[in-house]
């Protein structure tokens, strides 16, 4: 073998170590976000049918909606923008990240596995934060009337606290199987979950047998909870609350056993 | 780097079974093979992604499993088949790996050599085979680690690709960086490895320095040429000495193996004069890896 006429010596002498932790995780963090926010399939998913449908239950009588009107309709679209990206969108994006194997790629760096988890996690937050406060505005713009900080406060926690159980549960589900059957499941569960899991449609609004389940699941229990807080401008219902936890405590505990990295 | 005896199951299936490896700082190991020999196997259980069933494996004196957080840094991984975000554009994926190193090579600098600078925009699954390679091996390199694994660098890569990958490793070797490497590729192996490791259903067959491999049998050559197919070699054998074998390996191309001297390459001429046959692409040539690889194995080694 021969040297190289092209690399001047010394260009690859080994300089290993870890970049700083702050770092790597606004890195990974920050490119995750603008690859989602970059996405026309996901903005379609995220922003765009949680926007339209938040100005059709407000100013149309298609689906009953309790009064104040636009308030209702708000708590339930913020319920709505979380299970869209935080379930539907990391489940698939999950899914064909595995298949493009970049969570083999990121695993081989320097980067630690609970960081790797942690800048995901960062990142779906993120993204949500810009669903909240597109959707604020508009419902402002709507005629929305704020409740009271308290409230605020709240409805701040529950979205957290919503992005992790159903961040939970995108990932149990996007984690395990192959991307085209990710893709079907996030997009028939959304959307069965949309209209009878207690998000369009109110619990209320369903019958009795049906209610007692679709209390129970997560969707529902997110948006009632936003309800109180954001109509109402109240603490939750813990109930709704411990649904919540249990979910996600349930999915995260599986899904760390079932994620394979490709 | 030290690999002893390891043994990798799939359920019943054993992929790895009691390979050893040694690979020495600042050489070029070329782990060569069939597809399913156990490659991917062995490397993916020296990086860490895999637990071996058995045996001993040190990774610069590190347990690649137990220390994965201390090994990865020090390491450059070159997945097989790449690894990015779908919709990630080459810089973006590039600078992400670099921050993850506390002294990065300038990844501009590295998108430049390794050609990827006009597809910067391009997202990731838009990229070809080649370019998505080529982006992987910048990843493995970019945070300037010790030794680096590289499972079949230049599958995808068009000739003028894999001549740039294969100066890349001279530089890395003449650097001080430890390569180990998989190819299924003898001229690779040949001209990149200080050692190569044969490897075929999970353990090792031969190894050795490229010309140790071949010069053990020095004496071993083979003849070929070309001619109308179907030729009677009955006279041929005949003329020929003892130990000499002639055989019409496929349609119109003819083998002498044996030991090949100047009176055996005349009497094959002389023959085909008798038979009024012009012998065209005639060559002597030594033994390559890919024989020394078919005597091994019985197989040949792009299967």
């Amino acid at each position: 073998m021969t040297d190289s006429p092209s690399f001047a010596p010394g260009t690859f002498t080994p300089a290993p170590g870890r970049g700083k932790l702050g770092r790597m995780l606004l890195a990974q963090a920050r490119t995750e976000t603008v690859l989602t926010l970059r996405n026309g399939e996901q903005i379609l998913l995220t922003l765009l049918i949680p926007v339209a449908l938040l100005v059709a239950m407000s100013l149309m009588d298609v689906i009953p909606v309790p009064d104040p009107r636009v308030g209702s309709a708000t708590a339930r679209i913020l319920a709505l923008a979380v299970i869209s990206s935080a379930f539907t969108g990391q489940a698939i994006a999950l899914g064909f990240d595995r298949r493009y194997g970049v969570l083999k790629r990121l695993a081989a760096t320097a980067l630690p596995r609970w960081l790797l988890v942690t800048g995901r996690v960062v990142a779906a937050l993120a993204v949500v934060a810009v669903q909240v406060v597109v959707i604020a505005v508009i419902a402002l713009l709507l005629g929305w009337q704020p409740p009271s900080v308290t409230g605020l406060l709240w409805a701040v926690a529950l979205i957290v606290l919503g992005t992790l159980t159903f961040g939970a549960l995108g990932v149990l589900l996007g984690g395990a199987l192959r991307a085209e059957i990710v893709l079907a499941l996030a997009n028939i569960v959304w959307f069965a979950l949309l209209l009878i899991g207690g998000v369009a449609l109110g619990v209320a609004a369903l019958p009795a047998w049906l209610a007692t389940v679709v209390d129970a699941l997560p969707s529902a229990a997110l948006a009632l909870a936003l309800h109180d807080a954001v109509v109402d401008g109240t603490a939750p219902d813990l109930g709704h609350v411990a649904v919540l936890v249990v979910w996600g405590v349930v999915a995260g505990a599986l899904a760390v056993k079932t994620t394979k990295l490709s | 780097m030290e690999v002893s005896g390891l043994v990798k199951r799939y359920g019943s299936t054993v992929a790895v079974n009691g390979l050893d490896l040694t690979l020495d700082t600042s050489t070029v190991l070329a782990l060569l093979g069939p597809n399913g020999a156990g490659k991917t196997t062995t490397v993916e259980v020296c990086e860490g992604f895999r637990s071996a069933d058995g045996g001993e494996v040190r990774v610069l004196g590190l347990d690649p499993r137990r220390d994965g957080d201390r090994l990865r840094p020090r390491i450059g991984v070159m997945p097989q088949g790449g690894g990015g975000y779908p919709g990630v554009r080459p810089d973006e994926m590039l600078r992400l790996v670099a921050a993850c190193a506390a002294n990065p090579l300038d990844p501009a600098w590295l998108l430049d050599v390794l050609g990827l600078s006009s597809s910067v925009r391009t997202p990731y699954k838009r990229l070809s085979g080649g370019q998505q390679q080529r982006l992987s091996l910048a990843c493995a390199l970019v945070g300037r680690p010790e030794l680096v694994f590289l499972d079949e660098p230049t599958a995808g890569m068009d000739p003028q690709a894999r001549r740039l990958v294969w100066e890349l490793v001279s530089a890395l070797r003449a650097d001080g960086v430890s390569v180990l490497l998989t190819t299924h590729l003898m001229d690779e192996a040949e001209a990149l490895a200080d050692h190569v490791v044969i490897v075929d259903a999970g353990r090792v067959v031969a190894q050795g320095s490229p010309a140790e491999l071949t010069e053990h049998h020095a004496d071993d050559r083979q003849l070929r040429f070309r001619a109308r197919p179907g030729l009677d070699l009955t006279l041929l054998r005949d003329a020929l000495p003892e130990g000499l074998q002639v055989r019409e390996a496929s349609r119109g191309t003819y083998l002498v193996h044996g030991n090949i001297d100047p009176q055996v390459l005349s009497t094959v001429t002389s023959w085909c004069a008798q038979q009024g046959v012009l012998a065209e692409e005639l060559t002597v040539a030594r033994r390559s890896l890919e024989d020394v690889f078919l005597e091994l194995t019985g197989r040949e080694l792009r299967s």
